[in-house]
């Protein structure tokens, strides 16, 4: 059976994944929401990668929720609140959850992955110095990719955000 | 009595099969909020929840065999998501100026 830690971890995760989605105002849901990536980066710390973890860390829960939370707030009026919800789709949702949970559960279990599986639980780790160095050499050209579409999807986010009102106004008062 | 304790922690230590079960869970809900939810932010959040489920499946396997190639994919994972998040977001906050909405199913002028 599973450790102690790993099933609290298991619990913080898929419980505060399931407020995110159904907690009344979605403020409260992107706070879940946060603390649901920060439970999957304890996950990361269980599995011995302490770099992907604090990757997560940085990028998910230091930009990612706090960019939804400013959103949520721009956002925020009357339409949130109003929740349209239908009860058919609602309940077509939970059966289409089951129906995956319950096919793939069990072609998990019954596959060659329940039981002792390679190396897990060894003492040998990944060392991320060996994540550097993929980094700058089988996975150089992703990177310089990467970083394009970041700046790329960054501009464009901009770019949509943009309010050519207010800057009309701006420049008629100039 | 301390080698004990870690004899039995190593025991008690987790298998590939429960992250991997984890994860499982994870995706089921991500795809549940994204048939049953018609608010914009939350088929975020349900895309962001299935994102992390795959990452924590590289992660995993990453730490079965031994191979650092599952961490860096799942590193390029992460930075890809944040761009998605950022596009996503101006998307939602550009349809809200358009239509006071941000229900998906009120977003009217595209439909086929």
């Amino acid at each position: 059976m599973a450790d102690p830690i790993f099933i609290a971890v298991a619990a913080l995760t898929v419980g505060t994944a399931i407020i995110a989605l159904e907690a009344r105002e979605l403020i409260y849901g992107a706070v879940a929401l946060a603390i649901s990536l920060l439970g999957i980066a304890g996950f990361f710390l269980l599995l011995d990668a302490p770099f992907v973890a604090m990757f997560q860390i940085a990028v998910y829960v230091g930009a990612v929720a706090v960019l939804i939370i400013f959103t949520v707030m721009l956002v925020r009026t009357q339409a949130l609140f109003t929740t349209k919800e239908d009860k058919k789709r609602k309940g077509a949702g939970i059966a289409l959850m089951l129906i995956i949970m319950a096919s793939l559960g069990a072609l998990m279990l019954s596959s060659g992955l329940n039981g002792q599986f390679g190396n897990f639980g060894g003492s040998q780790t990944v060392n991320f110095t060996q994540i550097g160095q993929l980094m700058v050499t089988y996975y150089a050209p992703a990177l310089i990719i990467m970083g394009l579409t970041l700046a790329g999807a960054v501009i464009a986010a901009l770019a949509l955000a943009r309010r050519e009102d207010v800057e009309q106004q701006h420049e008629r008062a100039d | 009595m301390r080698l004990r304790a870690e004899r039995m922690w190593s025991n008690n230590m987790s298998e590939l099969i429960d992250f991997l079960i984890v994860s499982l869970v994870l995706v089921a809900i991500g795809i549940y909020g994204l048939v049953a939810k018609r608010n914009a932010i939350r088929m975020l959040f349900s895309i962001e929840i299935i994102v992390n489920a795959a990452n924590l499946v590289l992660v995993a396997f990453s730490r079965g065999l031994l191979n650092a190639q599952g961490q860096t994919v799942a590193l390029f994972s992460i930075a890809i998501a944040a761009a998605e998040v950022a596009v996503g977001l101006g998307l939602i906050i550009v349809a809200y100026r358009l239509y006071k909405e941000i229900d998906v199913a009120e977003f009217r002028s595209m439909r086929g």
